[in-house]
């Protein structure tokens, strides 16, 4: 039984251009799925539509986006923005502007709790406090007190790892939460988001551009183009041979260095034309 | 020695930290390069690689001084430009170029392509500028049109493009690569790297590469700097770094790189 | 599919057109005051005080816009205060701007010492009052046109300095100014080549405002009586008189305060709709 469960999602731009494009996909409890496509694929946006931050300037067109079971979009929207609240959270890419940097840490975790909630302020607390020691960060009670900048990065991180699994949320979406960080961090926070997820059986929808992040946190994973899903696959057989012919083409062009010669192959045109020949024959088929 | 193009020593780099800043009186100064020493050979393509905070761009900006340096020695071609004034390195500013990390902030938006390729050279006192801007971007791979478009006009890695070609018009010896493939989808990402490995060949270029991730570099660089912290902690040449490292902090580097396989060993 | 964003998108343009037909039309009635007026501005007549504007009972056609209560022609007096309000938003404003923008420019960009001499001088400047300053200054000049614009240079220069410096720093951090630097530009030559196109649209729209400020400011020292001699007409000037038979005659004030208001607006939204025109990346 999935979780979170995407069916034929539609988005488009409000002068019509389409962003998403009949989306499709499933996250079971204790799975993590990755997203993975070019920038302006629209991996980002299906977290977005999910979590109800779309950017004013979209508009969803059409589609169902069932969480645990309910449809959010049949839902009115304070009723939707409730359920999301309590069984959603977010992990979100960019550390330093994620938290607000004239309020300490404390108040950042348990607010959500407090006030959305409805926990009472000592529970929020020794709840964060948990939380923090969770993560691994050491000395807890000093970080909670600690305004942002005093932090690095990849404690950042962590605090907004905390706090996205604060209310025990049972589906997480992470957007690119590494891409700001330095490799020898990345590691680390990936393998901690890895190790929550589990002890937490999270749904996980994880957002990447990097391929080699997707094989090191994933189960599954979604392949986007141009906002269309081309392929939809688990990780050890794309890994082993992607089916469509743009996902061969992408792997191939992710740099390894273990290669000596380390070649790199751009995606060749040819490629690139014949799955926009494929969007497009989608999209006619679609108008009729 | 004139096959080395670059000979550094003792170079020590700091910045004001204006967060320790008292309300009387300078900014305590944080090191950002503690003392570095090497030198490029001519055709290099040296790879500089670190963390964030490791001084990997200040290296690279205070080589072609953008920057100048607390101490040390700056030999570009046998000549002393540590601490050179900008009038005296005007004239030397053509031989060392650079392409930026971000190409929507390197070009400035209200140019139109042709004028941010021509700009440079119109300073040095090219002549022909037509015929050369449209000839670098032959060599880039852009076609004539692209001169009458605005940056924000081109996509990610059509601008990088740009910014490689307003480097190489000029014809320069040497070129600092800060970061410029970062910000690229990976297809764009091997287009640049292969066009820029090209470009080295055929022009006989010198070629810095900043960057933090290894696994592009070992793509483009004969020689590899691994900084940590302001220092250098390895300097060895591409396929001896990568079948054998010798510091523990490029080890730790590439055993935190993530490889597109699940099978990685990963611990 | 029809896009509701786009009507938006046409604002801009509609913007521009009004503010811009509102201060064409004043312009040309400036230039044409001579012309236009049917009678001489200064021309009393106590027979005639107080008439109404044309559509009230009791008007004489040959006062559109009725008479004040030295009757004078209110529409002739308003055409002849437009020159007035028109000379100092366009002299003072470019004035202003010059002096604040060229501070501002080389304090956000050239930083150091310079940068330290501006910046103080705008915060020790800034904390005057000015109205205050304004009256000291032309109680030092005298009163005329000339003071008034050096009055409203002196005191609103700082306006500019401050924000172009703003923008010239947050410019100057860009790559593309390392790029110029790279290629071999002088200092000069980054900030007049590089940085100074990039911070235009936002002095341009500045410097409307000004424009709209100066008109403001001039009225303020005209209402206080410290413009130009009292028989002048001024639009500020107009106002006061207005203000003390507001019960008898509402057009008087009524009218020279509507086309301040307008003109005023006019330019702000001006300078708004050319900054956005201007930008290639809103575009």
């Amino acid at each position: 039984m999935s979780y979170l469960s995407i069916q034929d999602l539609s988005v488009r731009l409000r002068n019509g251009l389409p962003l998403l494009r009949k989306v499709s996909l499933d996250v079971k409890a204790g799975e993590v799925r990755a997203l993975v496509g070019e920038s302006g694929a629209g991996k980002s946006m299906i977290g977005k539509a999910v979590l109800g931050i779309l950017p004013r300037a979209v508009r969803l067109t059409g589609g169902k986006i069932l969480l645990d079971g309910e449809d959010l979009l049949a839902l009115p929207p304070k009723t939707r923005r409730q359920r999301i609240g309590a069984k959603a959270a977010l992990i979100p890419q960019d550390p330093l502007t994620a938290l607000n940097p004239s309020r300490r840490i404390g108040p950042q975790i348990t607010d959500r709790l407090v006030d959305i909630l409805g926990w009472k302020r000592p529970e929020a607390e020794a709840r964060a406090l948990e939380l923090l020691e969770e993560v691994h960060i050491q000395s807890p009670g000093r970080v909670m007190k600690s305004y942002p900048h005093e932090l690095s990065g990849g404690m950042r991180q962590r605090i907004l790892i905390a706090s996205a699994f604060a209310a025990e949320p049972k589906l997480i979406i992470a957007d690119e939460p590494t891409t700001a960080l330095d490799v020898t961090v990345q590691k680390q926070i990936l393998k901690l988001i890895r190790e929550m997820q589990e002890r937490h059986q999270t749904a996980l929808l994880f957002v990447t551009h990097d391929l080699g992040v997707v094989s090191k946190i994933s189960q599954s994973l979604s392949v986007l183009y141009a906002g269309k899903v081309i392929e939809d696959t688990d990780v050890r057989a794309f890994f082993d041979a992607p089916r469509h012919a743009y996902s061969k083409a992408l792997l191939a062009a992710t740099p390894k260095y273990t290669d000596p010669d380390g070649s790199l192959m751009p995606v060749p045109d040819n490629i690139i034309a014949a799955v926009e020949r494929e969007v497009a024959a989608f999209d006619a088929q679609m108008n009729e | 020695m004139s096959d080395l193009i670059y000979q550094l020593k003792d170079l020590k780099v700091s910045f004001p930290d204006l967060s320790q800043k008292p309300l009387l009186g300078a900014a305590p100064r944080t090191q950002v390069l503690k003392g570095l020493t090497f030198d490029v050979a001519k055709g290099d393509v040296l790879g500089i690689v670190g963390g964030s905070g490791s001084g990997k761009s200040t290296l690279g900006r205070t080589m072609i001084r953008l920057l100048e340096p607390d101490s040390g020695s700056v030999l570009f071609e046998g000549s002393e430009i540590a601490h050179m004034n900008e009038d005296d390195l005007r004239p030397l500013r053509k031989k060392f170029q650079m392409i930026f990390q971000d190409p929507m902030s390197s070009l400035n938006p209200r140019r139109q392509v042709g004028g941010i390729i021509a700009g440079p050279m119109r300073l040095q006192g090219f002549d022909n500028l037509s015929a050369r801007v449209n000839e670098a971007l032959e060599m880039v791979g852009l076609p004539k049109t692209f001169t009458n478009r605005y940056p924000h006009e081109l996509s990610g890695g059509q601008r990088q493009r740009v910014g490689i070609a307003r480097a190489i018009a000029l014809r320069p010896d040497f070129i600092l690569a800060d970061e410029i493939v970062s910000g690229l989808d990976v297809s764009s990402q091997a287009q640049v790297l292969n066009l820029l490995e090209q470009l080295v060949r055929d022009l006989g270029l010198t070629l810095a590469f900043v960057s933090h991730d290894l696994s592009v570099i070992r793509r483009l660089c004969s020689r590899i700097l691994v900084l940590h912290q302001g220092e250098i902690v390895e300097n060895a040449l591409t396929a001896n770094l990568f079948s054998n490292p010798q510091a523990d902090y490029t080890r730790t580097l590439l055993d935190a790189i993530p490889l597109p396989d699940p099978n990685q060993v990963w611990e | 599919m029809r896009d509701a964003r786009g009507d938006i998108r046409q604002l801009p343009g509609l913007r521009l057109w009004l503010s811009g037909g509102w201060l064409l039309l004043l312009v040309l009635a400036a230039i044409f005051a001579p012309m236009l007026s049917p009678h001489d501005p200064l021309e009393q007549d106590l027979f005639a005080a107080r008439l109404p504007p044309f559509w009230e009972q009791g008007a004489d056609p040959a006062y559109l816009l009725g008479t004040d209560s030295l009757g004078r022609d209110l529409l002739s007096r308003m055409l002849y205060g437009a020159r007035l309000a028109l000379t100092v938003a366009l002299v003072a404003g470019t004035l202003t701007c010059l002096v604040g923008a060229t501070l501002g420019l080389i304090a956000g960009y050239y930083r150091g010492w310079a940068d330290l001499v501006i910046s103080r001088l705008v915060d020790i400047w800034m904390a005057f009052p000015p109205v205050l300053f304004a009256i000291l200054l032309i109680a030092v000049l005298g009163t005329g046109l000339t003071s008034i614009i050096i009055a409203i240079v002196v005191i609103d220069w700082t306006r500019f300095s401050r924000v172009v410096r703003a923008e010239a720093m947050s410019q100057g951090a860009m790559d593309y100014v390392a790029s110029a630097q790279v290629a071999g530009r002088s200092r000069l030559g980054i900030a007049l080549a590089e940085i100074l196109p990039n911070v235009l649209p936002t002095i341009v729209a500045l410097l409307t405002l000004e424009m709209g400020i100066a008109v403001i400011v001039e009225a303020i020292l005209s209402f206080v009586n410290l413009s130009i001699s009292t028989d002048e007409p001024t639009w500020g000037g107009m106002i006061a008189e207005g203000r003390t038979s507001i019960y008898q005659a509402w057009w008087v004030l009524v009218f020279p305060l509507f086309a301040l208001f307008l003109t005023v607006l006019s330019f702000s939204q001006l300078g708004e709709g050319l900054k956005e025109y201007f930008d290639p990346v809103l575009r």
